[in-house]
Parts: structure tokens; C-alpha cells; sequence
């Protein structure tokens, strides 16, 4: 049987849904429409009688105090007026998480599994009222409702739906029979025909890279043992497939890895640098790690999906950031989602795996009020907001990880790729079994098995997809939605495998699918052999090559030695998750997978994974010039401070932060936001992970893309010290602090497409440089990172470039949560302190970008300086000195100050003659220049000796104090009265930008 | 009366609170506390008869598909313990007939309404007479509200306590009930033990956001007549420890959280009564 079931909220509710769609029809797409309601759809495909059809719709898919249901169409049954009807359901093959809870639920009733041919499929059906024309309705679908790579959609007007009498069933099956078959690839071909085939197989393989496989093929040693064991001497899809999912710059970071010639035209230097990677990250690392000896509490870095860090003498932590860039680009909400629940899997197949503790989220977009026509493919900046703000929602409460940390950024570049930077925090016992829990390695007869969801043709070619522009051709298998409950199911039952001591090893599926998991576990072993027909498909009909390299969602693969492989398999058969035994690990030095039997492939380990030559690359650097801002000659700053509060990289991000569960786990601290209404900025997170300790995580991050106009070095440089003096700022200590790095970069190759390629990979070089150089300064190491190289938009001649960023997060241990600070002045008469000197540095600014100009001037960090005196205010808040602090960032001083006062509801007085400047003769340069390193302190009149006595060989100064009156009053360097400004107007400034 | 009072904590299937859950038992003076998996219950390898107290935490069951609590509540009424011929239901309705106590907190007081347990008329504990339906926002949102206590009802979980403050976290709170008498029976028999208040006034508030979801009367959590049975929206277990609170470092708060009052009321009545 083919039917509907149709349920909705009953008429006389409200449909909040279908309010909110309604509204963003009109604030998104300026289209009028009254009242929109919605309908959840469930098509079943099932051989079931129609008394149990009616006992699904009125069971287990209904609920009777809030919802209506129907076999027919509901929308008629209520006599409601509507004026069009849209229905968006998935495409086939699309997960479709509600329908397979639909499915479960359904098979639950009947007291039976379901069959292959037997399932359930959602869809949304909407009731639009408005005078639109059919075009105006299609608009709604296709711009606001369904995204047409992953859903389809059908429009009908009322007449029509009456006539027709609904929406006939239709199930979204995929179509198609088996298909299980090898393709043969002739390399023996010249060099247009080479690249033609990595071209059209979304392989991107350089020349140079075909040549290679091509010439391993013929080696005589290769064609002996394909003989043996029985494949013959062609290369084959799933080879191919294989070699460029492990070769892609997404998995083997080729830029990083590669030699770079870089030329220095400003000093006239020039030098050779054999990978970036090596020279400005793993050994500055080192280092670190050398010089704190014995105290080294370092415990694994950048060999595992995660680095892990000693927490106590008990327990590890282990942490990781990711992007998903090029998915959210097409498919936000999928994108996204994957985004998380992916980078989920990264501490959680580290060591032996780590229990989940908090999600981080940074975000690059698009003005979400972009108004310009926008370059085919590109969604609206508006929609990859939400998208992405949903995709993480779901994704992070569902999976039951607070969402603790995090930021928007916006710059129009954006457009072109938005950034999802996603991280995930883990905890793990320090020993595990007896053994260090972040040590791991398959042995010679393990079984690999897999566990979690199933494969399907979704997420095929995510690795070398992002390794490329997004293009025209951008395949829609890469996108993909992801199943955070299916994961965590898997993860409780993987956490009581890990503590049976059940596994050897564990890795996660993400780019590459199993190619990479099993290949890069094989490496322990030196060996595997695998058998694909095993693996569980979503449906049928999948090729051999594409079972490989899927991306599906949710997988982990594990090492299970045979002893323990039948209470393993117990053990998730009870857990309810699906496990299968795809091969073994050996010894034999080759990659060997088969199909029904027959080599479908055979490499040398040795080649997989080091036969690529680093790859060579120029670098040329030349200093930039910009226009300077025109300063007004008289500013009226009772303005500039409201507007500056006001802009998109400023103002309040409550509307994102509120939908993010932050507290779950219970060990919430410091909340992102704070203060007397609950709704300041805090500069970081404080979490309590053990909840019978005081011990404590800090986690903060630092992000400017916009100084890299001007230096990617001082933007490196900026970000770090951001990162760091947030951290400081809520109380971090500063001994145990790591880092991770993660580049995302436009494409840095000198090219016919990039022709400025030289000066992108400078960029590139310097900002390593500050990577290695401040790294060191401040001792916080890098434990993990991750580069994504490709952020660009190539269409016919539209080309749009994202602006070079790193976003430098770090996780630092705070030994008493109690002494924790946050950023909202506290009492009026306490004492309002800067901390550090400020420059005129209004480059890059945002008082910069709102006079629509770069400048040149861009901030500098010294990072002794910075150090001694972030040292100096951990001791302070040690002793309990501090009643308030916040960094100064974007927007400067003037931000600072008004954030902290609204946020505390307490007014100040400042007198800016008192803050250390150096050659600043403007009150504007003074409030907004963007100098680093600078903390806004307030301390109780009786704590300031005992403050100024810790703060001694630093540069500060006492500027003013703390007021009843809930006013900001500034006065300047001519010593008249430069800001008198209410508190009120100026949080409504800061929060009305984003108040969606 | 009893010498050892024993609490389990369920878990599986998308629920999340449950670390938090297990401590305040502790904190409230829980002898044994056990985090049990759904799949370990189903399995017989625990049994709801061994304790004395029931939580359902926080979370997402099922990722909410089909409505928060939907398919958790179909899946509670339909699954059958392994090598028993009971079914989970079962057990769980001789648990309360045992004069024991449940508590289901957000996404376990959605599971709870769903099932039928609350509010629980004549003894009926599998009957939908109430649910909880989207926020009137169309929203998720994590934030933290103040509550008010009512003094009158029989809940065992409030007893003694007056003003609460604790956050939410949830996209479908709005209570909703099947019809008038339904309503106007879970009012009269003070089964609103708590509700969203402003707290200025200290009294119910329909404005958000002081009441985050649009909830008639204010209504925040219901008990069943006997009292032994509670279900709330807002988060208890979230409020362990003065720092969890979003001013502990502007206000002068007692070390312990408020949310461990309901808990110790909990384990006092178990142990005075069972």
C-alpha cells in the first residue's frame, strides 16, 4: 500500500511554524502573504491493511490534544482559506531522519521489523494565503522552502488542489537496479585525455598526479602482483577513487605540505621552506613542548583525529575544529548539521574515545541584508544564516553537547563561501583498561568493523569536492543531512565498548568514508583486506567504488580483535546499533579490497599513502597600500558610538546564542551571555566538566579576517591574542593553555584562475610565520588544526576570493571555577582601569570599514608585553581583585566600555586624557582604534591598592569610575565632554541589528 | 521504612540530561543512583521494581521526530521487557501503584504527558489527556526564568519552596490540555505546581519572555492527584551549584543550587513514607 497520512496542528492552535515561515516570506523575500499553516505529510509504503494505517495515523504519528488527522487531504477537511498549497519532500535517497523514526515507530506497532520494500517518508506541506502569482509562489519554494539539490517541491493553486482532490502518494525510492559494477580506466593516454578524467570524475588529480599513478601502474613489480591476485593491469574505478580521495588537498594538505619558494619584496629576502606544517606549527610545538619538560602536558598532537591534553592526573581532554564550508555553501541547513555532528566524531575516535563536553561554533557570512544581485549557484546570504543557524541547532541540541563558545563575522566576500567553523570538546580518562587512553593501533587480524548508519550515495566526492572552487558543476551527492540521534545511540553504545575494553582501535568515517578510515588504520598494521559487498547500503544499486569513498553520515570504524568480537557484536545488537564485520587488518603492504570475491583493488600501502612528491609552490610578498580613512573633522561621537555598537561584527548575537542549548551537562559556568539582564557578551566560556571538581575548562577563540587586507602576519598575530586574552579574561590560568589553528584560505596556487596566486600563498607563509613566532612567545601550543584551501567562487569571469582567515581557538585550564570573572562592571564606585598602551591603529577597523576604507595602520601585538601582563591579571583574579573585565576588540575602547557598563547596568565616567596612548591626538582614534591586548578592568576602591601593587611593571591606568546613573560619559582629550550617552539607547543600538 | 533509597536515572535514545540528573539525586540524598540505558531495561538486565524513584531527563527522544516525546511514549507503551511477557508499561504502572515517585524533567515531561502519566486522573496513568505543543516564539531557547511555587498543591517535589529560578531549554513547552474540563480539573485539584512568574510581581505572567513559551496560566509543571508524580519543563538539575547561576558573579547566592531542594524533598518523602 502507497498512502497519506496527513497531520496537523489542529486550527484552533497556534501553528507557530507555519507563523514564522510567514514572516520570513515577508522580511526575506518582500512578498505579502496573511497567514501561513502547515502539514506534515507521512507517506507509507507498506503492506499494511488500512485499519492499521488508520491505527499508525491516529497513534504513534498524532497527537490527539494538538493535532488533526486525515488519510485525504487535511487541508480541504478543514474548510480553511488558503490561496496556494507548496508540498517539499526529499529527493530520493536524502535522509530523511523523521520518516525513519516514523518507520521504527510503524514497525513497533505492528510487532514486526520492516521489510527492504517497506518504509515511511516525510514531507511539508504548506497553506499559503496571499494574493500571489504563480511565479510569486514559486519563489516562496524554491528561495525560502526547499532546497532544490535535496528536495523536490510541487505547487498547486487552491482550484487545482480542490480539483485534483491533494496531492497524490508518491514514494521517494530510489530508482534503479543493482549495479555492481567496475569500471576499467585506460591511463595509457595523453595529457588533455588525463585531465579530462580527472575533470569530469570530480577526481581533482593534477597532471602531474595522473602521471604518477600511470607510471606505478607499469612498474613490473605492480603488474606481478595484480596478476596474483587476479586484477588486471588497468586501473580501476575504485583505485582511482581511492587515490583521490587520499591525494586530495582536503585529506594530504598538498599546500602545507609542499615546498614553497617564498620572496619577500619588502625586505628583499628570500628563502626556501619545506612545508609550512612542519616548520611554523609541529615543531614550534615542539619546542613548547621540550621546554616544559618532565611538566609537558601535552599528550597527543596532530597524529590523531584530535589533540588530546592532560585535564588532571585522571582525565584527558581532547579537542578539534573543523569547517564544512563548501556543503553549507549549497545545502546550509545539511551542511552544517554535518558540520557538527562530523566534527563530533573527531574526539570521539581519538585515543580510545572521548566522551563529548561542548560544541564551539564560529560562523563567516555574508551582510544577511545583502541587497546586490547575487552570481548563479550562491544562496542569499539571509538563507545560509538560518540555514547554518538551524543545521547547528539541531545538530548540536539534539546530539546533547552545549554550545558554550562562539561568533558571527561578516564581510561581503563571504558570499562567495561561507565559513561553518565547527568544534567539539571530548573528556576521557586519563587510562583506559590499564592503558594510556590516547594511545591506539589495530593489530594484524583484527576485524574491521563498522558501525552506526548505513551508506548510501550521499557525501560521495565531499573530499575532492572542497578541494576545488565551488563551480558550476559542484556535485549535489556531497551534500548531505545529518542524524544526530542515530550518533549518539552509537556513541552511548561505543563508550560501554571502549570501557569493556572491546576494540584496539577506532577512527571515524568523514572525507573519504571507509577508504580513509580503513586505509589510514591499515597504516598500524601495514595492511587490510576488505570485502564491500558487506557493507550495509541504504538502498541498493550502489557501485563498488562509490560503497569506498561514501561520506555518509554517523559511521565509526573499529579494530576488534577476534576474541572480542562476539561481545561486541552483542553488545550493539542489545544497543540496537547496527555493526558489521567488513575484513581484517594484515600485514601483507597492500590495500586490498574486494567485491563478491574479486579484487576490485590492490596498492601498495607505501604508495597510498607517501607516494605523492611534495608538491612546489611560489611565494611572493609585497606590501599593500590603501587609501587612509577620511576622518570627519569634527566627529559627533553621541552618534559614531551607537552606530559602531550597532554593526554586524559588533553587535548582540542573542538571537543565534539563544537557540543553542549552552548549559546541558550542567556544568555551565560562564555563559556566552552575562550580566544584570542576562544578555551582555562574555568574552569566553567557563565549563566545569567533572561536576563533583572545581576544576575547570576556559574555552575562547580569536578571528579578524579582516586585517589580512593588510598583513596576514598581524592578523595572525591579532587572532591568537584575541583568543588568549578572552581566556584570560574569564580567569584562565595560563600554564595549561593549547591551541588549535584552523586556516581557511583562498585558493594560494599560482594559476590561470589565480593569477594573483603568489601573493595568496604569501599571505599564506606569513601568517604561519605568527603562527610559530607567537605560539612560542605566549607558550600555548598547537595541539590540532585543520586547513581548508579552497574557499572561492569561480563562475564564468566571476570570481569571488573569501579574505585569508584563521580562526585560533584555545582551551585552557582554570583551576577554581569560583574564581572565574566576567564582563559586566559590577557595583557603582568601583574603579574603571585600562590595561595597555593604545596606538593609532585604526587599520582594518571597523570605525575603518564604516568610513568605507581599509587603512593601513594594522594592529601589532607585543607579545611579551601581552603575556607579562595577562600573568599579572591571573594573579589579580586570583587573589579575587577584579570585579569585572572585558578585552577590547573589535570597535576598540569605546565598545568595550559601553558593552560593559549596559551589560552590568551600572553608567561610568571616563576621562580619556588617562588612557596610555601613544601618538593619538583624536578621541575617536582613542575609542576605536583596535589595538591589542587591552583589558577593561573594574575593581572595588578597597582592591586597588592591592590591584595597582600587582599590576606594577605593566602599563595602565585608572580612567574613571563606576556610576548609578546609567549613563556612559566620556570625557575627551581636550577635556570637554566628547559621549554622554543612556545605557538603554545604546544596548538598543547593539541589539536591534540582529533582533530577527 | 526503608533503608536505602535507590534512584534511576533513564538514558538511550536521544535523552541527555542524564549526568546532571544522576548528581543532583546524589546531592539530594539518593543512596544509590543508577544511569540505566533504555536498551538495558528493555533487556531486563534492571528492573524499575529494584528502585524507589524514577527520573526521566532531559533531551531529545528521537530527536523529537513525529513531536517531542511521540515516539518515546509509543515506544514505552509498546516495547515488551526480553525473555519477560510484560511489557515496560507495565512495570512502570506497578511502580507508581507502589506508591513510588517520578520525575520527568523538559523532554521526560513531554514523555510523561504523551504517555499518559500525567496528570494522571483516577489513577488512569495511560490516558493523553494534556501535551505540550510548540512555543508560541516557534523557537528553541535556552533561557532562565522565575517560577512560582503554589503552596496548595499536593506535589511532593515542591514542597515548602516558594520562588524558583531555573533555565529552560526547549522549542515545545506550551501546555496544551485536551479540552476545557481538562484544564479547569488540573487547576481545581492544584496540580500546577509551578508556573512562569514575573518576578517582579512574583505572580503568573503571560509575557514573554518571563513565560517563554506562551503557556496558559503560566503553567510550568504539573503533578498527578497523588502528588508522587511531576513533571516540569524548566531544568532543576541545571542549578546544582551557585556558579551554574547566570549572576553568581554579581549576587550573593547560597553554595548550593536551588535545584536540589525538589530532589531532597524527593528522597525525604521515600524515606519517610515508602
Amino acid at each position: 500500500m502507497l498512502a497519506r497520512i496527513q497531520v496537523g496542528q489542529k486550527p484552533t492552535l497556534i501553528d507557530s511554524f507555519g507563523t514564522r515561515t510567514q514572516k520570513r516570506i515577508e522580511t526575506d523575500l518582500k512578498l505579502e502573504v496573511s497567514t501561513v499553516r502547515t502539514i506534515k505529510v507521512f507517506t507509507v509504503e507498506a503492506e499494511i491493511s488500512k485499519q492499521q494505517l488508520h491505527d499508525a495515523a491516529s497513534g504513534p504519528f498524532c497527537d490527539p490534544v494538538t493535532q488533526d488527522w486525515s488519510l485525504g487531504p487535511l487541508a480541504l477537511d478543514w474548510d480553511l482559506a488558503f490561496d496556494w498549497v507548496i508540498e517539499v519532500g526529499f529527493r530520493p535517497g536524502v535522509t530523511d531522519n523523521e520518516g525513519r523514526t516514523a518507520s521504527q515507530a510503524l514497525a513497533l506497532m505492528l510487532g514486526r521489523k520492516l521489510t527492504a520494500a517497506e518504509t515511511v517518508y516525510t514531507s511539508m506541506q504548506y497553506l499559503v494565503s496571499g494574493a500571489l502569482t504563480r511565479e510569486q509562489a514559486t519563489t516562496i519554494a524554491a528561495k525560502l522552502l526547499a532546497n532544490e539539490l535535496i528536495q523536490r517541491y510541487t505547487i498547486m493553486s487552491r482550484d487545482e488542489f480542490v480539483a485534483a482532490g491533494g496531492f497524490k502518494p508518491m514514494a521517494a525510492r530510489v530508482a534503479g537496479g543493482p549495479a555492481t559494477l567496475v569500471a576499467e580506466i585506460d591511463l595509457e593516454v595523453d595529457d588533455d585525455e588525463l585531465m579530462r578524467i580527472s575533470r569530469e570524475g570530480i577526481l581533482a588529480l593534477t597532471l602531474d598526479e595522473m602521471k604518477l599513478i600511470r607510471d606505478y601502474l607499469t612498474r613490473p613489480e605492480t603488474r606481478a602482483a595484480r596478476k596474483k591476485y587476479g586484477i588486471g593491469e588497468k586501473i580501476t574505478d575504485v583505485e582511482l577513487e581511492v587515490l583521490a580521495q587520499t591525494w586530495s588537498e582536503h585529506c594530504k594538505h598538498k599546500i602545507f605540505a609542499g615546498d614553497i619558494d617564498y620572496e619577500n619584496a619588502e625586505t628583499g629576502s628570500r628563502e626556501q621552506i619545506s612545508s609550512l606544517f612542519d616548520t611554523y606549527i609541529r615543531n614550534p610545538t615542539k619546542e613548547i613542548r621540550d621546554s616544559l619538560g618532565v611538566n609537558d602536558w601535552c599528550l597527543s598532537v596532530f597524529k590523531d583525529n584530535a589533540g588530546v591534553v592532560r585535564f588532571n592526573e585522571n582525565w584527558n581532554v581532547v579537542f578539534k575544529a573543523e569547517t564544512h564550508n563548501s556543503p553549507s555553501a549549497l545545502d546550509p541547513y545539511g551542511g552544517a548539521l554535518t558540520g557538527i555532528v562530523g566534527v563530533n566524531r573527531d574526539p570521539f575516535g581519538t585515543g580510545m574515545g572521548a566522551k563529548l563536553i561542548c560544541n564551539t561554533n564560529v560562523f563567516c557570512f555574508a551582510s544577511p541584508f545583502y541587497s546586490e544581485p547575487l552570481p548563479s549557484r550562491l544562496l542569499h546570504p539571509k538563507r545560509i544564516f538560518e540555514g547554518v543557524r538551524e543545521g547547528v541547532e539541531h545538530g548540536g541540541n539534539k546530539s546533547g553537547i552545549p554550545t558554550v563558545n562562539g561568533s558571527l563575522v561578516f564581510d561581503d566576500r563571504f558570499a562567495g563561501k561561507p565559513l561553518v567553523f565547527c568544534g567539539t570538546i571530548g573528556l576521557m580518562p586519563g587510562i583506559i583498561n590499564g592503558q594510556p587512553s590516547e594511545k591506539k593501533s589495530a593489530l594484524p587480524g583484527d576485524a574491521i568493523v563498522m558501525t552506526g548508519g548505513r551508506i548510501g550515495k550521499d557525501g560521495i566526492h565531499g573530499a575532492t569536492f572542497s578541494s576545488e572552487e565551488l563551480n558550476e558543476n559542484s556535485p549535489a551527492t556531497a551534500v548531505q543531512i545529518g542524524d544526530p540521534i542515530t550518533q549518539k545511540k552509537m556513541f552511548d553504545c561505543l563508550l560501554m565498548a571502549r570501557d569493556q575494553g572491546l576494540y584496539n582501535c577506532i577512527t571515524d568515517n568523514g572525507a573519504g568514508g571507509l577508504s580513509s578510515s580503513v586505509g589510514e588504520m591499515g597504516q598500524d598494521t601495514n595492511g587490510f583486506e576488505l570485502h564491500l559487498e558487506k557493507a550495509p547500503l541504504k538502498y541498493p544499486g550502489l557501485n563498488p567504488w562509490e560503497i569506498f569513498i561514501s561520506e555518509a553520515q554517523e559511521r565509526m570504524t573499529l579494530a576488534v580483535p577476534p576474541n572480542k568480537l562476539p561481545a561486541f557484536m552483542a553488545l550493539c545488537d542489545k544497543m540496537d546499533v547496527e555493526a558489521t564485520v567488513l575484513g581484517t587488518f594484515t600485514e601483507t603492504g597492500k590495500f586490498h579490497v574486494l567485491y563478491d570475491g574479486k579484487t576490485v583493488a590492490l596498492m601498495d600501502m607505501e604508495f597510498v599513502h607517501k607516494g605523492l612528491p611534495p608538491m612546489q609552490m611560489v611565494a611572493r610578498w609585497e606590501r599593500p597600500q590603501f587609501p587612509e580613512p577620511d576622518l570627519p573633522a569634527t566627529p559627533d561621537l553621541n552618534k559614531t558610538l551607537p552606530d559602531i555598537l550597532g554593526r554586524l561584527n559588533i553587535c548582540s548575537k542573542e538571537y543565534v546564542v539563544r537557540q543553542y542549548d549552552h548549559e546541558v551537562q550542567g556544568g555551565s559556568v560562564v555563559k556566552p551571555l552575562t550580566g544584570a539582564e542576562n544578555d551582555g557578551p562574555s568574552d569566553a566560556a567557563v565549563i566545569r566538566p567533572l561536576l563533583d571538581s572545581f576544576e575547570g575548562l576556559v574555552i575562547a577563540h580569536g578571528i579578524c579576517p579582516r586585517y589580512s587586507d593588510l598583513d596576514t602576519y598581524h592578523m595572525v598575530a591579532c587572532a591568537m591574542d584575541e583568543a588568549i586574552r578572552n581566556a584570560v579574561s574569564v580567569g584562565s590560568d595560563l600554564e595549561v593553555m593549547a591551541g588549535l589553528d584552523n586556516f581557511c584560505w583562498c585558493d594560494p596556487i599560482l594559476s590561470e584562475k589565480t593569477p594573483d596566486g603568489a601573493y595568496k600563498l604569501a599571505q599564506l607563509v606569513r601568517a604561519n610565520q605568527a603562527l610559530a613566532h607567537y605560539a612560542k612567545t605566549f607558550g600555548v601550543p598547537c595541539i590540532s588544526g585543520k586547513d581548508s584551501m579552497k574557499n572561492d567562487y569561480q563562475v564564468g569571469s566571476t570570481k569571488i576570493s573569501i579574505p585569508p582567515t584563521l580562526l585560533f581557538s584555545v582551551v585552557a585550564k582554570i583551576n577554581d571555577v569560583r574564581r572565574a570573572v566576567t564582563m559586566d562592571v559590577k557595583k557603582p564606585g568601583d574603579l574603571v582601569y585600562i590595561l595597555g598602551t593604545t596606538f593609532n591603529e585604526l587599520g582594518g577597523s571597523e570605525y575603518a570599514a564604516m568610513l568605507n576604507a581599509r587603512g593601513n595602520s594594522v594592529p601589532k601585538v607585543n607579545g611579551e608585553e601581552a603575556l607579562a601582563r595577562y600573568r599579572a591579571v591571573n594573579a589579580a583574579m586570583g587573589k579575587g581583585l577584579i570585579a569585572s573585565c572585558h578585552d577590547c576588540s573589535d570597535g576598540g575602547l569605546g565598545v568595550a566600555l559601553a558593552e560593559s557598563a549596559f551589560a552590568g547596568g551600572f553608567g561610568m565616567t571616563v576621562d580619556l586624557v588617562k588612557v596610555p596612548a601613544s601618538e593619538i591626538g583624536r578621541d575617536d582614534i582613542l575609542l576605536f582604534s583596535e589595538s591589542q591586548s587591552r583589558l577593561l578592568v573594574t575593581i572595588p576602591p578597597e582592591r586597588a591598592d592591592d590591584f595597582e601593587a600587582i599590576m606594577a611593571n605593566t602599563t595602565w591606568a585608572r580612567i574613571g569610575q563606576v556610576t548609578e546613573e546609567a549613563t556612559l560619559v566620556c570625557t575627551g582629550l581636550g577635556g570637554n565632554e566628547v559621549i554622554h550617552a543612556q545605557l538603554a539607547n545604546l544596548k538598543k543600538a547593539w541589539q536591534a541589528t540582529l533582533d530577527f | 521504612m526503608i533503608s536505602s533509597v535507590k534512584a534511576i536515572v533513564i538514558t538511550g535514545n536521544g535523552t541527555n540530561c542524564e549526568m546532571e540528573m544522576a548528581q543532583a539525586c546524589r546531592l539530594g540524598g539518593a543512596d544509590q543512583v543508577d544511569i540505566v540505558h533504555m536498551s538495558q531495561l528493555i533487556h531486563g538486565e534492571y528492573t524499575l521494581d529494584d528502585y524507589h524513584f524514577l527520573n526521566l531527563p532531559g533531551g531529545f527522544l528521537d530527536g523529537d521526530d513525529l513531536g517531542a516525546g511521540q515516539a518515546g511514549a509509543h515506544r514505552l507503551k509498546h516495547v515488551e521487557i526480553k525473555s519477560s511477557k510484560e511489557k515496560l508499561m507495565d512495570r512502570l504502572i506497578r511502580f507508581i501503584g507502589d506508591g513510588k515517585l517520578v520525575l520527568g524533567v523538559c523532554n521526560g515531561f513531554q514523555l510523561m504527558v504523551k504517555t499518559g502519566l500525567l496528570p494522571g486522573f483516577d489513577h488512569q496513568y495511560d490516558r493523553r489527556q494534556v501535551s505540550l505543543t510548540h512555543n508560541d516564539s516557534g523557537r528553541f531557547e535556552d533561557r532562565w526564568v522565575t517560577l512560582k511555587v503554589d503552596e496548595k498543591s499536593p506535589c511532593i517535589f515542591t514542597q515548602g519552596l516558594e520562588s524558583l529560578y531555573f533555565p529552560i531549554r526547549h522549542g515545545e513547552g506550551k501546555f496544551v490540555a485536551m479540552d476545557e474540563g481538562v484544564m479547569a480539573r488540573v487547576e481545581q485539584e492544584k496540580l500546577v505546581a509551578l508556573r512562569y512568574a514575573d518576578p517582579l510581581t512574583g505572580e503568573a505572567t503571560m509575557t514573554y519572555p518571563l513565560n517563554p513559551n506562551g503557556s496558559p496560566n503560566g503553567i510550568a509543571g504539573i503533578c498527578d492527584p497523588t502528588g508522587r508524580l511531576f513533571g516540569l519543563m524548566p531544568h532543576p538539575e541545571a542549578f546544582l551549584h551557585r556558579t551554574n547561576h547566570p549572576r553568581w558573579t554579581r549576587e550573593d547566592l547560597p553554595e548550593e543550587g536551588q535545584g536540589v531542594s525538589l530532589f531532597r524533598n524527593a528522597i525525604r518523602f521515600i524515606r519517610e513514607n515508602l
